[in-house]
């Protein structure tokens, strides 16, 4: 076998071998999405009543919360952002941190510090690396968050909001995380979870003529309020985190089918220049040894025997 | 065919219950409630304990519930809490080992919890 050849069967072999890595990556994202999926509907009824009774509660009495109420004139903000552990899903966490910085940059030039809280090991890479300031970050379980999970990234979130902004508590509060539209589409969304904006959350939930029912209040509209807005931020925390799961392992997926589609493609070119090299080879031998007969021929063929 | 109220219990990750209900007691921070078709509409806030769930076909659900909140209007009462379970998917075994550990280690949190499932599996019974 000829030189040239060997090189492209050696070059077929790994390309071989990295394809069925990617594919069998390709089917394992596959599976987790529709996985992620069915936790995001699953969590969806809670999600609901919950924004239903804060509405309520908002529209429904005349309590003034922190919660509620913009700060007058606002000096800091958190920002949430929500990355992926692991790698390997295209621009997955590069559109997240992208979006992420345009948030903190707007937020800057409307005269707000920004404290940054971050969810995975590839947003906390990308700010170590660039030496940026991280309040806190967790790491761990972005490729199945529990609703503990988000209980544990609520719970400084929500003690920096109701600290005194003087104390070092923030008056806004930021979230930025990838939102799954599709398999196909997923896009990165930045939505401020506090100051609740009641309209907004209103109109999410829903029909425009409905009339929410005047509530009796047990024990009081400010107790009620109190107890059900830490758990809606956390909800929303945890619906946040399902959502980024499901759209990491769409973009995984997505990755690695092309990866795969890439490598089928090699295959075959590389197959190709192979039968070349090995046909040449054997065209070059075949005149070699009609070149030699040729010869030998021509040598006997003036002599007497 | 007597008064029904819709009723949905909620845990965070999931649908525990729902369908239709004559009266339903839960434990608010002001003490307990029960609800009858037809209630003024409410909105409270849960202590964790067992939440008593009378169904229209005269059975009981008993559904042990860690904090929350219970909502009623329109006939429907949602019942949200982060953790629920119903009595049946309890284990009593498993629960009491859990009471001992969480006394011997003094976890007052943990404590409370398993003693809420007690409660809710032995009323269930």
């Amino acid at each position: 076998m000829g030189a040239q050849l060997r090189v492209y069967k050696r070059r077929i072999r790994s390309v071989t071998a990295t394809k069925k890595i990617t594919k069998a990556m390709e089917m394992i994202a596959a599976s987790r999405v529709v996985k992620a999926q069915r936790k995001v509907a699953a969590s969806t009824p809670y999600a609901q009543e919950l924004t239903r009774a804060v509405t309520a509660v908002g529209t429904g009495s005349n309590t003034k919360h922190p919660l509620t109420t913009e700060a007058e004139n606002p000096t800091r903000a958190a920002v949430l952002l929500l990355t992926s552990d692991r790698g390997l899903a295209g621009a997955f966490n590069a559109n997240a941190i992208k979006a992420a910085e345009q948030l903190t940059e707007r937020l800057e030039r409307e005269g707000k510090q920004v404290d940054t809280y971050i969810v995975g090991r590839r947003g906390v890479a990308h700010y170590n690396f660039r030496e940026r300031k991280i309040t806190e970050s967790w790491t761990g379980f972005t490729d199945e968050p529990s609703y503990a999970d988000a209980k544990k990234v609520a719970a400084p979130l929500i003690e920096a909001i109701e600290k005194d902004t003087a104390d070092g508590g923030v008056d806004e509060l930021h979230i930025v995380y990838t939102e799954f539209v599709s398999m196909m589409t997923q896009t990165a969304v930045d939505s401020r979870l506090l100051p609740l904006r009641l309209d907004e959350v209103a109109e999410q939930t829903q029909k425009k003529d409905e009339i929410l029912p005047l509530y009796d209040f047990e024990p009081s509209a400010e107790d009620v309020l109190d107890a059900l807005l830490p758990r809606y931020v956390e909800s929303r925390i945890y619906n946040a985190l399902l959502q980024s799961a499901a759209s990491k392992h769409a973009a995984t997926r997505r990755a690695m089918k092309s990866a795969t589609d890439n490598a089928g493609e090699l295959i075959e070119t590389l197959t190709r220049l192979a039968n070349q090299a090995r046909q040449a080879e054997i065209t070059q031998e075949i005149s070699e040894i009609v070149g030699g007969a040729s010869a030998l021929a021509d040598a006997t063929a003036g002599s007497d025997y | 065919m007597a008064a029904e109220l819709h009723v949905e219990l909620v845990a965070a990750d999931r649908q525990v219950w729902s369908g239709e209900a004559t009266l339903v007691v839960a434990r608010t921070t002001s003490g307990d409630i029960g609800v009858m078709p037809g209630h003024q509409p409410l909105l409270g806030v849960l202590e964790s304990g067992p939440v008593t769930i009378r169904t229209s076909d005269g059975g009981t659900v008993v559904a042990a519930v860690h904090g929350g909140f219970v909502s009623f209007a329109d006939n429907k009462l949602s019942l949200l809490a982060e953790i629920a379970e119903l009595a049946d998917e309890i284990d009593v075994q498993r629960t009491e080992r859990e009471l001992e550990r969480a006394k011997a280690e003094g976890d007052t949190h943990a404590e409370r919890r398993a003693d809420v499932r007690l409660r809710a599996a032995t009323a269930a019974r």
